[in-house]
């Protein structure tokens, strides 16, 4: 096919602020440029957003902060090499530049646009409208107004519950994205994204006592979610965790079985092994489970899954940012590893196939293969028999982040923790850190309860922060190292 | 780059201001050009380059209330979106805490000395950055692959202006180079370390200095053991330091202060705060702070302030609504914002001149010798996000680093430090070498003792 950047044909510049069928001919005449260039896939990714921040101390507003913005970004693919552009120019004269910037990084040369010769594009498919039905969702989102009189309330429901609060602060963040994905092998897809996050922290202080604590609440796709939040609940949540852990002792250094609580106790799982069963892993050589598909890498009574469909879910999406509908990717089955997550570039690379896992904070990232909401599946026992089985230990019911390094050594704070004495809990400690190394904590996992519930959380890598989702049962882990004084 | 126009941006924002009946604004504009590559075996892995720009307008309205927008469109109809944007925030605008025009916005700028540099194309930095790659690699065996590794290069300008006339731009080149190797040798857990190199351009980046500090620092994790948990005297490297200090800076913070979240309250300053020979101060103009800042966020000159002399809390840094609230000048530690964020630039850190109380010319070597338990050097922090409670002054950290006994040093295999910032600063032997200038601060390496070590068994 041999497309033309015809200057008649509508201008780019002009239809910034919608995206649909009126790009197809100017973005098929960018595929088309890039592919008789001499690409073997050429990818543009446009992107619209627009994001309001809210920030509520104690009986005050504090910070409102709305942004909005556009930009594209562009790929382009020879071999197993790839050069990628991003910009806020979406004129029909950006985009060129951006496009022969990037073809220029492989030593490719866009043709004239009065005679781009040849090319192996054969024009974009029909529009997979994701979007179509998802117009309305900005428009349903709360006010302004109804925002700050929310996070009000939390605050005042902060101030109710606890005590020796010294800082009370709710926050609430809207993130609405419209994304239209095409690519010369015809990809042509449509969406809209709506992320909405809220959450309490206090910081309770008494004498030279301390202590805060926070929760964070997300969905996806659901306007309605300011105005369902339980805030009562919430702030009792909070106030409780920091009532406790205020006079509570420092943990001692120890290695002792643990039980991880449910919800964002599966940050365990997302640092520890998530991240190295991304293709892009792989590609680095940073993963110990690059040759172990089919082979048992965890203990028997691990079964992990990463999907993006979960209704509601932070880390669920309708199409990743490839243009290609999320899939329900079993990781883990009985302890056997089935599946690594793989985006284009992960496919091209590494042989494994695409999982509609290829995702991007914005337009400025090239995407990469990276976890939706990950979670290990629920198992037979109730949450009483895995603290009944351990005689000294620790109970970790609230988890901070963590990180993974590029040897295998995963890390994670816990917040709100509690001794485990004869199987039962006793006291509360706080600061411990639990470190070790995937390889060797994945068979530690011998009993799985069966509440399985997920946590929204932000997760920063390669192609920057991006929404997920991690989960678990409660879990017991054998032995770790904890992290102490 | 598409320079940033700041006559012609101020003309445009008081057309469409004045057209909205908004008479008090300020703004805070950014464009940057930057490339990129990174490199696998001898292979281009990633080449990438960026276009951005970017606005944050301020806004008064009628009652004295502030609102903001930011955007990345900065056609005629997206800075009237985010006026109008701008407009409707600030009647949510917090009358409790409303920020000014900086007093210091118009005052003079010390002069930088930053060389501005052509980029050299991307290809150029792929050719380099391969190069670098291959001299890693050669340097052991062991040293496997380069999984983390970059080499960037960037040109930049910002412009702050106000609706009382204050004008501020800065134009700025900067290359960066990271090398971060993996080393695996047969029946051993693989180990990893790097080097970062900051310049002005990519010409000037110390490559050979990096490839050497990232080979020096794998191989010497090579030869790895676990460590006895239990409390021991720590030598932090000067960026361990520095990460340190940077992850408590709410002690330092006016606006952290105010908000109640800072272990400081505005009766700290004048009281001890450390052992009485330590100095902290913030310096952003430091010739070593390779792509430094002439103003802040308002407008306000940066300059060097003094925060801990003689262990004693001299100073908070300030935004000008901080300021305002402590009776002082602002500082040039701000931000752009609804609630103006305040956060330091530059650290140094030090024995006080004159001082009594500091061992100083301190020898690692010569120490381990000496039987004992050994001391723990920590090279290196991981997860500061994760594991520093701020508010409260706890720290449990994963660290790289080696146990030094016996004469000799053998890399820690992995290991957690914990304590309270409180207390680490008041337990501060000594400093040792000369002080290092790093991409976060100058520091030399700082003793502390007794702190406790958690080591996986």
């Amino acid at each position: 096919m041999v497309v033309t950047l015809s200057p008649s044909s509508a201008s780019p510049s002009g239809l910034a602020d919608h995206f649909d069928q009126a790009w197809r001919s100017p973005l098929e005449s960018l595929l088309g440029l890039g592919s008789a260039a001499g690409a073997d896939l050429v990818e543009v990714f446009l992107e619209r957003t627009d994001h309001l921040g809210v920030l509520a101390e104690q009986e005050r507003i504090t910070s409102v902060s709305p942004a909005f913005g556009t930009g594209a970004g562009i790929r382009v693919f020879r071999g197993e090499r790839d050069g990628f552009v991003s910009t806020n120019d979406l004129s029909e004269a950006g985009l060129r530049r951006a496009l022969e910037q990037a073809l220029g990084m492989l030593g490719l040369v866009a043709p004239s646009l009065a005679n781009p010769g040849p090319s192996g594009f054969n024009g974009l498919a029909s529009l997979r409208d994701f979007g179509a039905s998802k117009t309305p969702w900005l428009g349903a989102c709360p006010t302004l107004a109804e925002a700050t009189t929310r996070l009000l309330e939390g605050t005042d429901r902060l101030e109710r519950h606890g005590a020796h609060l010294q800082a009370r602060r709710g926050s609430y963040a809207r993130d609405w994205q419209e994304v239209l994905v095409a690519a010369s092998d015809g990809t042509f897809a449509r969406d809209i994204r709506l992320h909405q996050s809220l959450g309490l922290t206090v910081l309770a202080a008494d004498g030279e006592h301390r202590a805060s604590a926070g929760r964070r609440y997300g969905s996806s796709g659901r306007p309605e979610h300011l105005a369902q939040w339980d805030v009562e609940a919430s702030a009792q949540e909070v106030c409780t965790s920091a009532g406790t852990m205020l006079y509570s002792d420092y943990v001692e250094a120890c290695q002792v079985p643990v039980v991880l609580a449910n919800r964002f106790g599966g940050v365990i799982f997302h640092e520890a092994c998530g991240h190295l069963l991304e293709t892009t892993q792989v590609e680095r050589g940073t993963t110990p489970f690059a040759d172990q598909v089919g082979e048992l890498i965890a203990h028997e009574a691990v079964t992990a899954i990463d999907e993006g469909l979960s209704e509601g879910a932070f880390g669920s999406l309708s199409m990743d940012d490839e243009g290609m509908e999320p899939q329900r990717t079993v990781l883990i089955e009985n302890g056997v590893l089935r599946r690594f997550l793989s985006d284009r570039a992960g496919e091209r690379r590494t042989g494994h196939e695409r999982t509609g896992s290829g995702r991007r904070q914005s337009h400025a990232f090239a995407a990469a293969s990276r976890m939706r909401n990950t979670y290990i599946a629920a198992g037979p026992h109730s949450p009483e028999e895995l603290i009944a089985s351990v005689e000294k230990g620790l109970y970790c019911k609230a988890m901070g982040g963590g990180s993974v390094g590029p040897t295998g050594q995963f890390n994670f704070a816990v917040e709100e923790g509690y001794l485990i004495e004869d199987g039962q809990l006793t006291k509360p400690v706080k600061g411990a850190t639990l470190i070790g190394e995937a390889k060797e904590v994945m068979p530690r996992i011998s009993m799985c309860a069966n509440d399985l519930e997920l946590a929204a959380g932000f997760c920063g890598s390669v192609s920057g922060s991006i929404f997920v989702t991690v989960g678990q049962p409660h879990i017991k882990v054998d032995s770790i190292t904890v992290g102490g004084r | 780059m598409d320079k940033l126009d700041a006559p012609a941006l101020r003309s445009r924002i008081e057309t469409f201001a004045k057209a909205q009946g908004i008479g008090r604004w300020d703004l805070g504009a950014a464009s940057s050009n930057d490339s990129s590559v990174q490199v696998d075996r001898g292979e281009a892995k990633q080449m990438k380059a960026a276009q951005r720009s970017s606005i944050t307008v301020r806004v008064w309205n009628g009652d004295g209330l502030v609102g903001i927008t930011s955007t990345s469109d900065l056609s005629d109809s997206g800075l009237q979106k985010a006026l109008a944007g701008a407009h409707d925030a600030s009647a949510f605008g917090n009358p409790d805490d409303c920020p000014a025009f900086s007093p210091l916005a118009t005052a003079p700028l010390q002069v930088l000395e930053q060389p501005l540099h052509e980029p050299r194309g991307i290809l150029e930095l792929l050719t380099s950055l391969k190069d670098a790659e291959r001299q890693l690699l050669d340097r052991h065996p062991a040293l496997t692959t380069v999984p983390y590794n970059g080499l960037a290069e960037r040109s930049s300008e910002r412009i702050y202006l106000n609706s009382d006339g204050a004008c501020r731009a800065q134009q700025l080149t900067t290359a960066s180079v990271y090398l971060y190797a993996r080393a695996e040798q047969a029946g051993r857990k693989p180990r990893s370390a790097g080097a970062v190199r900051l310049a002005y351009g990519a010409a000037d980046l110390d490559l050979a200095g990096c490839i050497t500090e990232a080979a020096d620092r794998t191989i010497a994790h090579l030869d790895y053991a676990p460590i006895a948990t239990g409390h021991y005297t720590c030598v932090f490297s000067p960026e361990a330091f520095l990460d340190l200090i940077g992850a408590f800076s709410s002690l330092f913070n006016a606006r952290a202060v105010l908000d109640g979240v800072s272990l400081s309250s505005r009766s700290s300053l004048g009281q001890s705060l450390a052992v009485p020979f330590l100095s902290i101060a913030v310096n952003g103009l430091h010739p070593g702070n390779i792509g430094a800042s002439s103003f802040d966020g308002e407008g306000t000159p940066t300059r060097r302030l003094s925060l801990v002399e003689g262990g004693v809390l001299q100073n908070f840094l300030h935004s000008e609504a901080t300021a305002r609230a402590f009776g002082v000048a602002p500082t040039g530690h701000a931000g752009l914002g609804a609630k103006v964020s305040v956060g330091p630039d530059w650290f140094e850190i030090g024995a006080t001149p004159g001082a009594a109380g500091a061992a100083l010319g301190l020898d690692r070597h010569a120490a381990s010798g000496q039987g004992g338990a050994g001391l723990v050097l920590i090279d290196s922090l991981s997860a500061l996000h994760a594991g520093v409670k701020a508010s409260q002054g706890s720290f449990s950290l994963p660290f790289d680093g080696w146990l030094l006994q016996g004469g000799a040093a053998r890399s820690i295999e992995a290991a957690t430090v914990a304590g309270d910032i409180r207390t680490l600063l008041n337990a501060i032997v000594g400093f040792e070498g000369e002080a290092k200038v790093t991409p976060d601060g100058l520091c030399p390496h700082v003793w502390v003792e007794g702190l406790s070590i958690t080591g996986e068994a």
